[in-house]
């Protein structure tokens, strides 16, 4: 008895229990009368007899028993994820039913129950895949591949009923914003890239360069972003009201302009101070070796110092990135453009789904950018060593 | 000599606290400066609420969701990081590390339908944002205590709580304030934006101005926010050096 006891997962143990709640005393679903109208909950209680439904609760329960055992960390993981992709299911095939005698404008949108037990699971999932302890590669194909299926669920109409997917097809230009979201993004890293690199080799070699620049970039840094933004306005505006040619090229107070400049300001701190702590932290053996096999400056530099700083640097590079990404659906306010854009508008029509179409895929993006960003560090670490 | 040193130590944050008070307290006599950027016919100071209100409220949210998200962080942490919560310990470092790359701005828009409109949304993404740094630096701060100073705290027959109000949390106390500093630098940016969803503070100036294509407006709300962040930086860094060194 005792030796089963040792074996339970205390986590594992609270995050069942706390689904096991969520999914009997929570909506899964609510029924709107209309987009905008708060609806009533739908519990499970009235949902459990579909087939569906049959096929996924029992799965459900094994994954919450597999999570309570600190040694199954395969079943944990595999039937978590399975049981999360029938819930998806099982909630598409639910949504005609239960619009089958409501007025046209009915909806069904995800309630309360659902999003506690897809952030359970999705921890249940992360904590199996951090114990597993897998190679970076391997980790990332597999997330990448479970994000696929689910994708894959959601163009195959399954959802379409339900009112974020119903937002979704009202926005036309939902990937261009996609795109410009993520032009916006590489639009401010890369010049920060090209200044910052450079700029922080000089003040890892010259303290009084170091001295100088870092404090007016964590000056910058703690500006915040909608003063940033809105301070970028004012002499931007200005230029384009005296040079109205500017404008033409987009140079304006509004728009993307001064959320570009923004993003490049705030970038500058963590490329600069990292590349400067990555080339600090060089062996100075690695560098005189380097020097006695007769390298040049200009060879040391790209053969040894960089490859070998990567590592610190890219880790600069993931707090930009993912900053960035949050970042831009702020611009949104100012009409940058991107997936603040719906968050915004959401918020003024109080239409929760739009809100969550903007705010969903701007954390996913993140979520993609800084596990994409961590494999790479992982790899070039391997390598390195 | 010493009265020197104090002025170089305090003299950027005195001129900034200088500035930030003009802007608050005589916004009404910047108005011949703020005119020619406001349009015809509009003002040029914002006045549906006093800025020195402004300000109270910006602040007031900023304490309270951090002072809350402090006293929760710091005390998750000790958790993880004793054996009881050791089961914690992996996944509460990495969704720390997942959190952060949350963007607070979507944090702050999934509050709102939970609890609608106005200052609660705001105050529920500070404490959420406001929870990672201060939790991942206390983990840091409390794993940085070197294994023989506990050894020896243990030795000097120190209770588990003596142990850790004594020794432990002054070791760890300078990087728990780096913690909070960042939470506190995210929060007031946050909080501005947390205007678009009716929380009262200082973005409603900043957005007030956007809408209105008033860049008086926004001139004057952005550098209040701007030197109020600067300030409470530069305060966190001195009270950094202070138990660094003590």
């Amino acid at each position: 008895m005792l030796s089963v006891l040792r074996r339970v997962d205390r986590l594992g143990l609270t995050l069942s229990l706390a689904s096991a709640l969520a999914l009997v005393l929570l909506p899964l679903v609510n029924l709107q009368p209309n987009r905008i109208l708060p609806g009533q909950g739908v519990a499970l209680s009235q949902l459990w007899q579909q087939n569906s439904f049959l096929i996924f609760l029992p799965l459900f329960l094994l994954a919450l028993l597999s999570a309570t055992f600190s040694r199954w960390l395969w079943p944990r993981l595999m039937i978590s994820a399975a049981a999360l992709l029938l819930l998806i299911i099982a909630l598409g095939n639910s949504t005609t039913l239960l619009l089958e005698d409501q007025p046209p404008f009915a909806r069904v949108s995800l309630g309360s129950g659902f999003w506690t037990l897809l952030l359970l699971l999705g921890l249940l999932m992360t904590d199996a895949l951090i114990k597993l302890k897998m190679a970076p590669l391997p980790r990332l194909a597999l997330v990448a591949i479970y994000l696929g299926a689910i994708f894959a669920l959601l163009a195959s109409g399954l959802w379409d009923q339900i009112s974020l997917m119903l937002e979704y097809h009202n926005q036309e230009r939902f990937w261009q914003q996609g795109g410009r979201h993520l032009v916006l993004v590489a639009g401010s890293i890369l010049p920060a890239l090209l200044i910052g690199v450079p700029l922080g080799i000089r003040c890892h070699r010259s303290p009084r360069v170091r001295a100088a620049i870092l404090p007016v970039l964590s000056l910058l840094q703690t500006i915040p972003s909608l003063a940033m933004f809105g301070l970028l306005m004012i002499p931007l505006s200005l230029l384009a009201t005296s040079f109205p040619l500017l404008s033409e090229f987009g140079i304006r107070g509004i728009g993307a302009a001064p959320a570009l400049l923004a993003l490049f300001l705030y970038s500058l701190l963590p490329i600069v101070s990292n590349t400067a702590a990555g080339f600090d932290g060089l062996d100075p053996a690695v560098l005189q070796a380097a020097k006695g096999m007769g390298m040049s400056r200009r060879q040391r530099l790209w053969q040894v110092e960089l490859p070998l700083a990567l590592p610190v640097m890219l880790s600069g590079l993931r707090i930009v990135l993912t900053m960035n990404i949050g970042l831009v659906a702020v611009a949104g306010l100012i009409g940058g453009g991107g997936y603040g854009t719906y968050i915004f508008q959401g918020l003024g029509q109080t239409a929760t789904d739009l809100v969550l179409l903007g705010t969903l895929p701007t954390i996913l993006l993140a979520f993609i950018a800084a596990m994409a960003i961590d494999t790479l560090i992982a790899l070039t670490q391997r390598e390195t060593r | 000599m010493k009265f020197q040193q104090q002025l170089r130590n305090w003299g950027g944050s005195l001129v900034i606290l200088c500035l930030l008070l003009y802007l608050t307290l005589g916004a009404d006599s910047l108005e011949p400066l703020l005119r020619p950027l406001a349009p015809e016919n509009a003002p040029a100071i914002y006045a549906r609420n006093s800025f020195i209100d402004l300000v109270g409220w910006h602040l007031l949210l900023v304490l309270i969701a951090i002072s809350t998200a402090a006293v929760i962080a710091i005390l998750a942490a000790l958790f993880v990081s004793r054996p009881a919560g050791a089961d914690f310990l992996p996944l509460a470092r990495s969704l720390a590390n997942l959190g952060q790359t949350l963007p607070p701005v979507a944090v702050l828009a999934l509050a709102v339908p939970a609890v609608g409109f106005g200052s609660w949304p705001t105050l529920i993404a500070l404490f959420l944002y406001g929870l990672l740094p201060i939790f991942e630096n206390t983990l840091a701060g409390l794993g940085s205590v070197p294994t023989t100073v506990k050894d020896a705290a243990r030795g000097l027959g120190m209770s588990p709580l003596q142990r850790f109000w004594q020794v432990e949390l002054p070791l760890a106390l300078p990087l728990i304030i780096t913690g909070i500093r960042l939470s506190v630098i995210i929060s007031i940016g946050t909080a501005t934006i947390g205007s678009t969803v009716a929380a009262k503070g200082l973005g409603e100036v900043i957005i007030a101005g956007i809408l209105t294509d008033n860049l008086a407006f926004v001139l004057h709300g952005g550098l209040i926010v701007a030197l109020m962040a600067m300030l409470l930086d530069g305060l966190f860094v001195k009270l950094e050096r202070r138990f660094a060194t003590a």
